[in-house]
């Protein structure tokens, strides 16, 4: 057998374990319907999202507005499928850089071994006390509010929790045979990590990644509740129940109602998804995640 | 042990130093110069600047002016607000008792409810331990703003039973002003802790010394006190400890949708009125206290293992 | 005939993955006050599962027929209070010291912590007579080992922690579930000599759980052998040995388990051992036994009367008589 074929086998294996179960179906299911959503829903919607007539405002659904006005007078559908399309991409940007430098760190760390390893891995461990949220904050006051800001922020924060979870990986997959049999047939370093290491660890990085859309879409959101992140008035589901506080108050809840219990639902989702396809790596030591103090 | 809390100590003193230095940065590496950052855009008078130059020691390089930065801040120096024209000391530390107070409160709920549902949870197979499950699967997941708005209008709003808004004065109407923020900060942390104590007393329920406990004829409440949910303490308490110190951070969220006058809300509206030097200090406190609970927990948590004793020998 | 311990027809099934899992079937044995009875099987035929039946310390879901009655007392009635007062009575000693004591807990603690509960007896005056009886199952420094950690003993130190902490409940029967097992070879002789010379002292009855069929036939007055959740042959010891009369019992007997040969032990019989969830009908042994006839595979053998104890075979006669030959 060829050592790509072990490959093969090896990440079928993994792949063909365990279903995601009727509870990972159906998150799953939430997350696909919330894509396709954020996607087209916008073009679906008839309003404006920031057409504001003061006339509606806080005005009951109507049979063109099935959801009803925000204080502004705004339609409350048209901004909850807007605020969906930033409220994914966001985080989304968030995992992708996260994950990117994370699993790049890791894996030349556990590649390399030696005195990099150990600098790599205190420096991690240092890093590991910068709550997220603050970081945010820190980088909102010197660049100024906006999601890119905050998305930076945040991918930052997040880099030393996914690089030590692939780093253990990466140490133990480094260390298996097949990975030693291409080394002896003289394929480099580079295309051995890029072809064969990596994707041994993607079930680990989907896992991964897939909890860690859940945490970013948590934080994103506090940055813009906070009127740092996203700027009004684009729409956000974090700024929407930022502006429908007053709403709260006076005894209108819909605007903040509905757009928290979209981030709700959604975190929900990612969250069973990625202890689904995590297949209860969590569990042995879950505190682990929560130093990074951005959700608790 | 004393090796171990020796390099416990390093650590920790490491990671405020690099701490500082990210907070310390920022300043610095803030489009346009330094002055103009602490500016946070205003036009000031010469006086003013030449205030600022002197404060901040802007006309010396990047590491000495780092070094005297942190010298002063360590003897309780941080700066002056350029909005408010006062010490920033003196402004956190009118705010930190309202941060404080809600951090106590928040974790008095975080481990008594935490504690006893995980608890429930794990004594009582089926029904009870489903609801639990769900419950805290779904809790976990509302971020304390969400929490904030719903307790909000469920319990000020709806019920009336809590002010909406404010501090209050006085002790008792203190702590009627903080309950709402206090639940909704605790809320996420909670469930966690509820989670957490439920597997580990299911997971020490199961193992062999809980059988030898039960052979023996001790009573089965006094089982689970004294060994389930002894061993199972120490992950609980790590955990805790975690999430605890997760709601330093996370208090700007609550003290603000309450309209508390705290240093997290105070630190949100710093970066929102560019108020660098509030920025730096609160973000410095802050980072500083995260650090510190989180040192306290990992040590208080190896201390409770008498296994880790082992150090000491070899 | 009523012993301090009689098992009537025990019959235990757990619930199984997807259909209930039997581990015991039809078990009968007895003790008398101050007799040890060894019992004797491979792994998975149920041993500990009598010995958990018996303090009815059985997993969530699990059944259980016949009944086990303690000096006439049938346990099947007794709830709370009463069921716990019994436990306290009749410890168990278990295979694994490391794991069935409480890591985090001082060997103090251990010891102390019925003797506090049951008796209501001061701190000090529970310590004084643990240290004592430490002192008694030769663990040097006694009252220093009250202060320290199971992970800071080693094996044959802990298991005598764990045979102390079962004689400080005075019982008059004792539950030793392969008491040595886990230990290394020569602190297992130790252990069993200072088990041994303990329960003599002091009249203990004892079931005796081991897979070694001759330290069975040393420490005990009659051993009983076990396959498959049943009992195969139970006898005095010595003629157990000496003349085996069940094939199972004959092979086991003639594989000769001995320190050296340990390892490679259960190769002389042929076939796997089986649990009792896979025992094929009639005899359960009919898989392995090298005289086996087709009654053996239709109908299961009662456990008969025979010379000086019982035995499950049908074949029992025309064996002898051939071996006799
Ligand atoms: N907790 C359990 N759940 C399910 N099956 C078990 C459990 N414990 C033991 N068994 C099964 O019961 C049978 C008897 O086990 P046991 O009494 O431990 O055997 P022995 O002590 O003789 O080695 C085995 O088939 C084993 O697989
Ligand atoms: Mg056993």
């Amino acid at each position: 057998m060829t050592a790509t074929s072990v490959v093969r086998a090896r990440a079928g294996a993994r792949a063909g374990r365990g279903g995601l179960g009727p509870l990972g179906v159906t998150a799953a299911t939430v997350i696909a319907v919330a894509v396709v959503l954020a996607a087209i829903g916008p073009e679906l919607a008839s309003a404006d999202p920031n057409a504001s007539d003061f006339a509606h405002a806080y005005g009951p659904p109507t049979p063109g507005h099935p959801l009803g006005y925000d204080s502004q007078g705004r339609d409350l559908l048209a901004r909850l499928l807007t605020g969906a399309r930033t409220s994914l991409l966001g985080p989304l940007w968030v995992v992708a850089l996260g994950m990117t430098a994370g699993t790049a760190i890791a894996v030349v760390a556990a590649w390399r071994g030696g005195w990099l390893d150990s600098m790599v891995s205190s420096v991690l461990e240092v890093m590991f006390s910068f709550p997220g949220v603050l970081l945010a904050m820190l980088v909102a006051a010197v660049f100024g509010p906006g999601l890119t800001s905050a998305v930076f922020a945040l991918a930052v924060a997040y880099i030393p929790y996914i690089a030590r979870l692939v780093r253990s990986a990466a140490v133990a997959e480094r260390h298996k045979p097949y990975i030693q049999a291409l080394e002896v047939q003289g394929l480099g370093a580079f295309t051995i990590c890029l072809r064969h290491l990596v994707p041994n660890l993607l079930p680990l990085l989907a896992a991964q990644a897939t909890l860690f859309f859940g945490y970013a879409m948590v934080d994103l959101a506090i940055v813009s509740f906070f009127g740092l992140g996203v700027q009004p008035p684009d729409a956000d589901w974090g700024v929407m129940v930022a502006s429908g506080q007053s709403g709260v108050l006076q005894g209108y809840p819909a605007e903040s109602l509905l757009a928290g219990g979209c981030i709700v639902l959604l975190v929900v989702a990612f969250n069973v998804l990625g202890e689904r396809l995590s297949d209860g790596r969590r569990v042995h030591r879950p505190w682990r995640l929560f130093r990074r103090g951005g959700t608790a | 042990m004393t090796a171990y809390l020796i390099r416990r100590a390093i650590m920790l003193m490491v990671t405020l130093l690099v701490s500082s230095f990210v907070v310390f940065t920022g300043l610095s590496i803030a489009p346009g110069n330094p002055l103009a950052t602490l500016a946070g855009g205003r036009s000031l008078p010469p006086e003013s600047i030449q205030v600022l130059v002197e404060r901040y020691n802007l006309d010396e390089p990047f590491f000495i002016r780092y070094a005297m930065w942190l010298g002063n801040a360590v003897q309780g120096d941080l700066g002056l607000s350029i909005t408010l024209r006062q010490d920033v000391s003196d402004l956190i530390a009118s705010r930190a008792g309202t941060t404080i107070a809600l951090i106590i409160y928040a974790t008095v709920i975080v481990l008594v409810v935490g504690v006893a549902f995980g608890l429930l949870a794990a004594l009582r197979p089926g029904l009870v331990d489903s609801l639990v499950v769900i419950a805290t699967a779904v809790v976990v997941a509302v971020p304390p703003f969400v929490a904030a708005i719903a307790l909000i209008g469920i319990f000020a709003v709806g019920l009336g039973w809590f002010p909406a808004l404010g501090g209050g004065s006085g002790f008792w109407d203190g702590i009627r002003h903080l309950t709402l923020p206090a639940f909704a900060l605790a809320a996420a942390a909670a469930a966690t802790v509820a989670r957490v104590t439920r597997t580990s007393v299911r997971r020490q329920l199961h193992l062999e010394h809980v059988q030898t406990a039960v052979s023996r004829g001790i009573p089965y409440a006094t089982v689970v006190r004294r060994h389930a949910l002894r061993n199972a303490a120490i992950p609980i308490s790590t955990l805790a400890g975690m999430t605890v110190a997760s709601m330093i951070a996370l208090s700007a969220v609550v003290e603000r949708a309450f309209g508390l006058n705290g240093l997290g809300a105070y630190l949100v509206s710093a970066a929102l009125s560019k108020d660098f030097a509030v920025v730096q200090g609160i973000s410095l406190v802050l980072v500083t206290a995260f650090v510190l609970v989180n040192t306290l927990v990992d040590v208080g948590a190896t201390m409770l293992d008498p296994r880790f004793q082992l150090g000491r020998r070899s | 005939m009523s012993g301090i311990l009689d098992i009537d027809h025990l019959t235990v099934t757990l619930a199984g993955e997807d259909r209930p899992k039997p581990v015991l079937s039809d078990v009968s044995m007895s003790i008398a006050e101050g007799e040890a009875v060894g019992l004797v099987g491979e792994s998975g035929s149920g041993k500990s599962m009598t010995v958990r039946s018996i303090i009815r310390l059985l997993p969530p879901g699990a059944r259980m027929e016949g009944n086990i009655r303690v000096r006439g007392v049938d346990l099947g009635t007794l709830r709370g209070a009463a069921l716990r007062k019994m436990r306290a009575e009749m410890p168990v000693i278990f295979q694994d010291p490391r794991a069935h004591i409480n890591p985090v807990r001082s060997v103090g603690d251990f010891l102390t912590e019925a003797l506090r509960i049951h008796r209501r007896m001061s701190r000090a005056a529970a310590e004084d007579r643990a240290a004592d009886v430490l002192d008694e199952v030769g663990v040097s420094e006694a009252r220093r080992r009250l202060r320290q950690y199971p992970h800071e003993l080693s094996g044959g130190l802990l298991q005598r922690v764990m045979i102390a902490s079962a004689l400080l409940a005075e019982p008059r029967l004792l539950l030793a579930d392969e008491p040595t097992t886990a230990l290394d070879v020569t602190t297992q002789a130790e252990v069993m000599a200072v088990m041994d010379e303990l329960r003599r002292e002091r009249g203990l009855a004892m079931l005796f759980i081991t897979h070694d069929l001759e330290l069975a036939a040393a420490i005990c007055d009659r051993t009983a052998v076990m396959y498959a959740g049943r009992v195969m042959e139970v006898r005095a010891s010595a003629s157990l040995l000496e003349r085996p009369l069940h094939p199972y019992t004959a092979a086991l007997a003639t594989a000769r388990p001995s320190i050296e040969r340990k390892v490679d032990r259960l190769t002389t019989i042929p076939g796997r051992p089986l649990s009792a969830f896979e025992a094929p009908d009639g005899c359960a042994f009919n898989t392995r036994c090298a005289h086996v006839r087709e009654s053996c595979r239709e109908q299961r053998p009662e456990l008969r009367t025979l010379l000086d104890g019982q035995v499950a075979c049908v074949r029992v006669e025309e064996l002898q008589a051939v071996s006799h030959d």
